[in-house]
């Protein structure tokens, strides 16, 4: 069975726990070894100088070259990320690929009131997120899923780290995507 | 999930716009295609029914506007939201006013695209459940070509679907243009004899010698002009239904002559001396009091009592205002088929009068009052002024003028067939003269049935 590898990508230095925090969700919620993937490189060329943001499209092409072999490859960063047409993205993944890329920049909203376990509930919440379409499924409408659309922190407050029982017997149906 | 069914058409000439916006929407479970130009938009739009089309303004040659124009043409239907650089005013406008649903200024809000594609998906549903709710309750209400959604009509339907099945005669009673003949065929098509032949015939249209033949059918040589053996109307519907409208029209000689019938099930053709035996089942239909013309001796009470098995009586439109706007709906629909054009319905204060109008001449009425409307409405929505409703004024002579008594005689004839929605015998009945007189008047007048002038070059 295929691993998903977790690679801090960020410019700052990785809070471990953060990033094992995710690697353990991300084996709960896929059944499969999760791994810590380590690499000095990152995709500063991906950074956008007119919107001063980095282009997720851009990383996701990155990680399959410069990433692991095999299995699924999610990078995890502290930079502000976007697609073109969107002023700003959580994360982007291919729908069915290896690629999935999230980002914490927008998750810290309220964290410093909050409190620091907010943010790593939300980007582990994101991350099963991604990684969720990386293995095909699609948004959810399913009570408190995880594959709910959330295009705000509102949203990704609202729903649970957990994927419902029909995206479960989706994910069955469609392997490793 | 409800989003499969949704398809969305994205139109931009830059790849990586399609790509990305295109992606996002896949992501929601959307099913997407992309087309890089207008006319290669068009070509998507005219194959294939769109849920939604996203595109964007400006694009080298035909233009995000024209795809808009076109897009309405092709799919009504369909919600349009325009991508644009950088909004301006005049661009929102123009896009608006177009038709578009909404605008979106590029890059945007995450949050904005999701809401507002969520937003027209709910709606799109919501109109669909309306269309399949409507459908159904209009089975509902449906007995045949009858609609109602009145306790009254639906306790008609009831008995009618009941009487269908047995062979006895019906007597439908009834103003005119309630549909008389309509419940008659909806019964015939209902009973065992339905693959049998349904044969209307008019009492009042024609005179007694006539309708006697018509009726019996004749030996040649019977009378001036019986040229040859012909069946009647009774032979015709032999092991069907004959469906005897305006029963209560009939002369005293051709009353004897039914009520025999009915009790023998023979008859002779007119100069005829065979018997001839048929399987017919009578429907009798009437607007007059049959049972008071009865008590008055104007009708034989043998042959009221023999007609009288099954009564069925049609509430006037007016005693079921609350299936004028179900019936609306249903002559709008079939107006716009046969006319092959689009009609919405009716603005609301179209509605409002025809609420409130008297439907003399009943449903028929409202389906001529519609037509007109149909016709004569510049846009797809029926106004009230399209319909020409009479109003209280327009039987009054215009004030100023001094009209000849012909003139006076000619406009209050049209104005009275108008009333009753064409029915003559109705419109005899009001004038105080009888059918012959009324169709001479008509012919010498040049009205039609609808009361409309019949003239060459008349103004209509």
């Amino acid at each position: 069975m295929d691993p998903i590898f977790v690679w801090w990508i960020g410019e700052e230095e990785p809070d471990p726990q953060l990033v094992e925090h995710v690697r353990l969700h991300l084996a709960r919620a896929f059944r499969r070894p999760a791994a810590i993937w380590d690499g000095e490189a990152r995709p500063r060329h991906a950074f956008d100088p007119r919107r001063r943001q980095h282009a997720s499209g851009v990383i996701l092409r990155w990680l399959l070259e410069a990433g692991p072999g095999g299995g699924k490859v999610l990078g995890v960063t502290d930079r502000d990320l976007f697609i073109p047409i969107l002023t700003y993205v959580f994360g982007e993944a291919q729908l069915g690929g290896r690629a999935a890329v999230v980002s914490t920049a927008r998750l810290v909203e309220d964290v410093e009131l909050v409190g620091p376990q907010l943010l790593v509930e939300r980007l582990a919440k994101e991350a099963v997120h991604e990684i969720g379409h990386a293995f095909g499924l699609v948004h959810c409408d399913g009570e408190g899923c995880v594959m709910g659309r959330s295009p705000a922190v509102r949203e990704v407050d609202a729903k649970s780290s957990e994927l419902c029982a029909e995206c479960r017997a989706r994910l069955g149906t469609q392997g490793e995507g | 999930m409800s989003n499969e069914r949704t398809r969305i058409l994205v139109v931009d000439d830059e790849e990586i716009v399609r790509e990305s916006l295109g992606g996002w929407l896949e992501k929601d479970g959307y099913t997407v295609v992309v087309a890089p130009d207008g006319p290669s938009a068009i070509a998507r739009l005219e194959a294939e029914r769109w849920s939604i089309l996203v595109v964007d303004l400006k694009m080298p040659g035909m233009d995000g506007l024209q795809v808009l124009e076109e897009a309405k043409r092709l799919q009504p239907e369909l919600a349009v939201v325009i991508m644009t650089a950088y909004a301006t005013v005049d661009t929102a406008v123009a896009a608006m006013k177009g038709g578009a649903y909404d605008y979106l200024v590029k890059p945007f809000d995450p949050e904005e695209l999701s809401i507002m594609m969520q937003k027209i998906v709910s709606q799109q549903l919501l109109v669909r459940e309306n269309t399949v709710l409507r459908q159904a309750l209009k089975q509902e209400y449906r007995f045949r070509d009858l609609l109602s959604k009145s306790p009254a009509m639906q306790s008609v339907f009831e008995l009618a679907k009941t009487a269908a099945r047995s062979s006895s005669t019906i007597l439908v009673l009834g103003e005119s243009g309630s549909g008389k003949e309509v419940l008659a065929r909806a019964i015939h098509a209902e009973s065992p004899r339905a693959e049998g032949p349904f044969v209307p015939v008019s009492c009042a249209a024609l005179t007694e010698t006539l309708l006697e033949s018509e009726l019996f059918g004749h030996e040649k040589g019977s009378f001036t002009g019986a040229t040859a053996r012909r069946k009647g109307k009774f032979e015709a519907a032999d092991g069907g239904t004959l469906f005897l409208d305006e029963v209560g029209d009939i002369g005293p000689k051709l009353q004897l002559d039914l009520l025999r019938v009915l009790e023998e099930r023979k008859f002779h053709r007119v100069g005829g001396n065979e018997t001839i035996g048929v399987d017919v089942r009578i429907i009798a239909a009437t607007n007059r009091d049959l049972r008071k013309a009865a008590v008055e001796g104007k009708f034989r009470e043998d042959l009221f009592y023999r007609l009288n098995v099954i009564p069925v009586l049609i509430p006037p439109l007016r005693a079921r205002r609350e299936d004028v706007p179900l019936l609306v709906e249903h002559f709008v629909e079939r107006l716009g088929i046969e006319m092959k054009r689009r009609i919405d319905g009716v603005s609301p204060d179209a509605m409002t009068a025809l609420m409130a109008h008297d439907w003399p001449g009943n449903v028929r009425e409202l389906r001529n009052v519609l037509e007109r409307g149909a016709v004569v409405a510049t846009g797809p929505v029926i106004q009230l002024a399209d319909l020409g409703l009479p109003s209280k004024a327009d039987v009054a002579p215009r004030p100023g003028t001094l009209a000849s008594l012909e003139e006076v005689e000619k406009r209050h004839v049209a104005a009275v067939l108008a009333h009753t929605g064409g029915n003559v015998s109705q419109s005899a009945r009001i004038l105080g003269i009888d059918r012959v007189t009324l169709y001479n008047k008509m012919r010498k007048y040049g009205i039609r049935r609808d009361g409309e002038d019949d003239s060459p070059g008349a103004a209509r």
